[in-house]
């Protein structure tokens, strides 16, 4: 608990591991809080041919890499199961089920988890033919029938990888004859696989059985005609939903429960607080994408960590007061207002300190004390803004007065 | 420690066993399993001695699981003399394991 890391990160899939790669490679004390084992969705993928560089691998050996890689370069890594977060300040504190653990910046890569139908028989039947993890379940259904329901990427390269298995795979599209959302290049490998058969313009109304799955009823969209299919495994691919309940009360997230961020920092709503990979919004969501967020977040903690302490350091610990100038070089009244300041500093010698702020350029902390315009000039006396004076307000004789009155 | 079941000893150490016993279903392959795992063989530490606590690698039995009515993972399945009286499936966490053996013990 006395610890204080520079950057926690939650969740050890390829986001949370390529950002515990980048912030330990940048000599960061970094942890990694996982709740099960590192790889996230990605382990349970059999098949990865997308990832750069690298025309065949599969999730748990890829993944593996990336955890050694960052243990490599310094990374911890801790089990526990993370309930939720507190943000109000520089420190924050996650609460995990086992132990509380504290840093200075936070990233937040849960990711997703599979979308469950809500079908009748789907609940009942979990773990004894209904399932959304192919590598996990392959292996009971040698030699015997599968259906998979979906049509994305993830149902169709599992449905192949079943087809290793299984005697038959039926893939249940919602779409007309042809269509599927999986990309082109997928689509195409699964059209011509011989043990793939397609049932088209249909999904699962039903799934029924004695103690284990016996049959689906599949319902055709078009013609609500509902046809029993005998089968012995049901796998669903229809989605992910995002794993954010646990700060759902602290960050900003869609109706989904997809977290909104910067897109160009990955920053949330919460100072210091990143948010990478599947579980945030974004258009594609793939180990490599998740990777690129890692790597963002990583560097931009690492950003916030230099800014705030560089802050407290020269603004909020100081003994004496501390005249804060927002400027900016491209603002000709900012410029203008710094003789003055100068001067009251020169005025009052060493009963002062001058700090100069770009405003633009250290945005988090303008916005932080309401910094809307520059010129604008703060007075910090113990760490609290005592004086702000606003554009033509700011004049020698206001801030001498003003430290002249502290002192 | 678990008591690792396979097909050989799968009748004998739960099917003709007197009193609870607990069966945890896996796979080297499940992501999931290997994350309850060692939760599991913890309560077998605090609750072994009113429960005999099992594990069972589906990849070495898949028969046997599947006569069971087991077929997806995880499952953790409790016998009472040899007879099953209930089965966690899907999503388990160690804390609806623990609540599910408070439950049956009384």
């Amino acid at each position: 608990m006395s610890k204080v890391y520079d950057v926690a990160i939650i969740g050890g899939g390829p986001g949370g591991l390529t950002s515990a790669l980048y912030a330990s490679r940048g000599k960061l004390s970094t942890v990694v809080i996982e709740k099960g084992q590192v790889g996230g969705q990605a382990a349970t993928t059999e098949e990865i041919e997308n990832w750069p560089g690298t025309e065949h691998t599969t999730g748990p050996q890829l993944t593996e890499n990336m955890r050694k890689h960052a243990e490599k370069f310094g990374t911890e890594f801790v089990r526990d199961d993370v309930q939720g977060l507190e943000a109000d300040g520089f420190i924050k504190t996650i609460k995990g089920r086992n132990a509380e653990y504290q840093a200075k910046s936070v990233i937040i890569a849960t990711g997703a988890e599979p979308r469950v139908l809500g079908i009748p028989g789907e609940r009942e039947f979990r773990g004894k033919g209904v399932s959304y993890c192919a590598t996990c379940d392959a292996d009971f259904f040698e030699e015997l029938d599968v259906v998979v329901l979906g049509n994305g990427d993830a149902a169709i390269e599992e449905a192949m990888f079943l087809a290793k298995f299984a005697e038959t795979v039926t893939i249940i599209v919602i779409h007309e004859e042809g269509k599927v959302d999986a990309t082109p290049v997928v689509a195409e490998k699964a059209f011509k696989h011989d043990k793939l058969k397609w049932v088209w313009n249909s999904t699962i109304s039903e799934i029924g059985g004695d103690g284990i799955v016996e049959y689906v009823d599949v319902k055709n969209i078009n013609t609500n005609e509902v046809t029993r299919m005998d089968t012995h495994g049901v796998f669903v691919f229809v989605g992910t939903v995002p794993r954010t309940k646990a700060f759902a009360n602290l960050i900003n997230v869609d109706d989904y429960g997809y977290a909104i961020v910067d897109p160009q920092t990955l920053e949330s709503n919460v100072d210091g607080v990143f948010v990478v990979g599947d579980c945030r919004q974004k258009h594609l969501r793939q180990v490599v994408t998740a990777a690129g967020d890692g790597a963002t977040a990583a560097v931009l903690a690492e950003k916030y960590i230099h800014e705030e302490e560089g802050f407290i350091e020269d603004v909020v610990d100081v003994d004496k007061p501390v005249i804060v100038a927002f400027w900016s070089p491209t603002s000709e009244a900012s410029m203008a207002a710094m003789p003055k300041i100068e001067a009251a500093v020169k005025e009052l010698g060493d009963a002062v300190k001058l700090v100069k702020i770009d405003m633009y350029r250290n945005s988090r902390i303008s916005s932080r004390y309401e910094i809307i315009e520059v010129p604008t000039v703060t007075v910090f006396n113990k760490g609290e803004v005592v004086e702000k004076l606003v554009g033509l307000d700011v004049t020698t004789e206001a801030l001498v007065n003003k430290v002249k009155e502290l002192n | 420690m678990m008591l690792s079941l396979d097909r050989k000893n799968f009748d004998a150490e739960v099917l003709e066993s007197q009193g609870w016993v607990l069966v945890d279903y896996w796979s080297p392959k499940c992501e999931p399993c290997k994350e309850l795992k060692p939760h599991v063989e913890k309560l077998g530490e605090k609750y072994g001695e009113s429960m005999k606590f099992c594990e069972l690698d589906i990849t070495k039995a898949r028969r046997v699981a599947i006569g069971q009515k087991v077929m997806g993972l995880p499952v953790v399945a409790f016998y009472f003399d040899g007879e099953k009286k209930a089965e966690l499936t899907g999503d388990i966490t160690p804390e609806a394991v623990e609540e599910k053996i408070n439950e049956l013990l009384g």
